[in-house]
């Protein structure tokens, strides 16, 4: 008998002892299937939006300079800004018009910012997709388009009416969802800011390698203020998603132990009936490694199913539900969360580390207790 | 005709794998597809200076997270312990918490 003709054998015969309790296992392969689609939701989840958010974030700013009141962000003269400039390495300084509007119509926050298109443009505004949805409610879904006009209360509680010019386009939505672009003026009328201030200062490095020698130049010049880096924002970004995979599965540990306990259980104990079949194999001439072998494709069987069941689960989940399960989880309280869809980075290092820290371990939890089984006297073995 | 179980075994297995591939080349080509649409992001973040995704409009250092400052916990008085929601799932930047004084 040929090896592989071997190994077909002790295949159908595992699969046939499977079937015989077949309750028991499809039950465990259900629930091993939902542990993994769980954790390859998580991983895939936090992969793709770190990756996209390093990519879409890779153009912010080098550098921003904000300035420090009693401990707060405060608004920064325009004097600064000259002088910033004259630092060597930097290549220009722009200030950023920029704050939040609250709107009492639908009790969300907009960003709204002063944009250079629109200095010629006094009264026009352009808004993120999550602000064309201000009048919508639970019954009515009337959406502000192009040419309707927005009420904006201004400082000394008149309303400024400011007409929608465009929308953002709705594939920037992760960005822009809540973001209302307007004329300088239209900024300093609605939050009556001196002319010769600004919300903070961009500036431009011409080496990537100066930014932190120019970042204490400032601060030395400026002991109130306060450069940020274009890695910060990039790191923030990271720590928020693995943050929010780390609450995840803290949240989902309890169950993640509880089929840890469940498998192992299944895995190294051997039922009474599993003990007496062992017996006869072995009385009727099979060797202690058959039945090593029959038991390693039990175990490879189960949990090979389990992960590819789950991981593809996991992958229809995230990219193509737009993550069904975990988006009440993200967009919360937020009322203008941005309708987004993540491009699937799927890293086939994270694939690897859940094969190995899942099929891996059954699998060779399977064979211990049955090497025990497999190398007493069969015969004691089916007395018990 | 297949009459052995290991025969149904191995198609399994086999359309279990055919399947993660056909997944692992869907994630490439939807990436190659979605390449304009990241990079049309990317353009707007560098046109308008843009700092932060829009996850949580909440409050302004959940909104801005990278724009957030030291006095955050006590954005409504002295002693006021952070209380939005969103600040559960949103934690503090790392560049804030080294520049904590310990």
């Amino acid at each position: 008998m040929s090896a592989i003709e071997k190994q077909r054998h002790i295949i159908d015969f595992m699969l046939s002892s499977l079937w015989r309790r077949k309750g028991k296992n499809l039950s465990l392969v259900v629930v091993y299937t939902f542990v993994i689609f769980l954790l390859a939701s998580i991983m895939f989840f936090s992969h793709a939006i770190k990756k996209e958010a390093g990519l879409i974030l890779k153009d912010a700013p080098e550098i921003m300079v904000q300035r420090l009141v009693a401990g707060r962000q405060s608004f920064i003269p325009d004097s600064y800004a000259d002088a910033i400039r004259k630092i060597k390495g930097v290549q220009s300084v722009s200030p950023r018009l920029w704050g939040y509007y609250y709107d009492g119509q639908n009790g969300a926050n907009y960003t709204l910012m002063a944009n250079d298109d629109l200095r010629d443009w006094p009264g026009d505004i352009l808004i993120g997709k999550g602000v064309t949805l201000r009048r919508a409610t639970a019954t009515d879904n009337t959406i502000i388009k192009k040419n309707d006009s927005i009420p904006f209360k201004t400082y000394d509680g008149a309303y400024l009416m400011l007409k929608v010019k465009g929308i953002l386009p709705a594939a920037s939505a992760l960005v822009t969802s809540d973001l209302v672009l307007v004329s300088e003026s239209d900024f300093r009328k609605i939050f009556s800011i001196a002319t010769d201030h600004a919300t903070d200062l961009v500036l431009q490095v011409g080496n990537g390698k100066e930014l932190s020698t120019i970042a204490a130049k400032i601060t030395q010049l400026y002991p109130d203020t306060r450069p940020i880096l274009r890695t910060e924002i990039l790191r923030t970004y990271d720590a928020v998603f693995d943050w929010r995979a780390g609450v995840i599965i803290v949240i989902l540990s309890g169950a993640f132990f509880a089929f840890i306990i469940l498998a192992w259980d299944k895995a190294t104990g051997l039922s009474a009936e599993e003990k007496r079949e062992i017996g006869i194999l072995k009385a009727i001439g099979w060797e202690t490694s058959d039945i090593l072998l029959m038991k390693f494709w039990e175990g490879a069987a189960l949990s090979l199913s389990a992960f590819l069941m789950g991981i593809l689960a996991a992958y229809l989940h995230i990219f193509l539900t737009a993550s069904a399960l975990f988006a009440p989880v993200l967009k919360g309280w937020s009322v203008l969360y941005p309708d987004f869809r993540l491009t699937p980075f799927v890293s086939p290092y994270e694939i690897a580390i859940l094969f190995f820290l899942t099929v891996i371990p059954y699998t060779v939890a399977t064979i211990a207790p049955s090497w025990r089984s497999a190398t007493i006297d069969p015969d004691s073995v089916m007395r018990t | 005709m297949m009459q052995r179980k290991s025969d149904i075994f191995f198609i399994y297995l086999l359309a279990g794998m055919l399947l993660a591939g056909v997944m692992v080349i869907h994630a490439g080509v939807r990436r190659h597809l979605d390449i304009p649409l990241l990079n049309q992001r990317a353009e707007i973040v560098r046109v308008l200076g843009l700092t932060d995704l829009c996850l949580f409009t909440e409050a302004r250092y959940t909104r801005h997270p990278s724009m957030a400052d030291m006095g955050t916990p006590f954005q409504d008085h002295p002693m006021a312990l952070e209380h939005f929601p969103s600040g559960a799932i949103m934690p503090v930047p790392p560049h804030l918490i080294q520049r904590t004084p310990k």
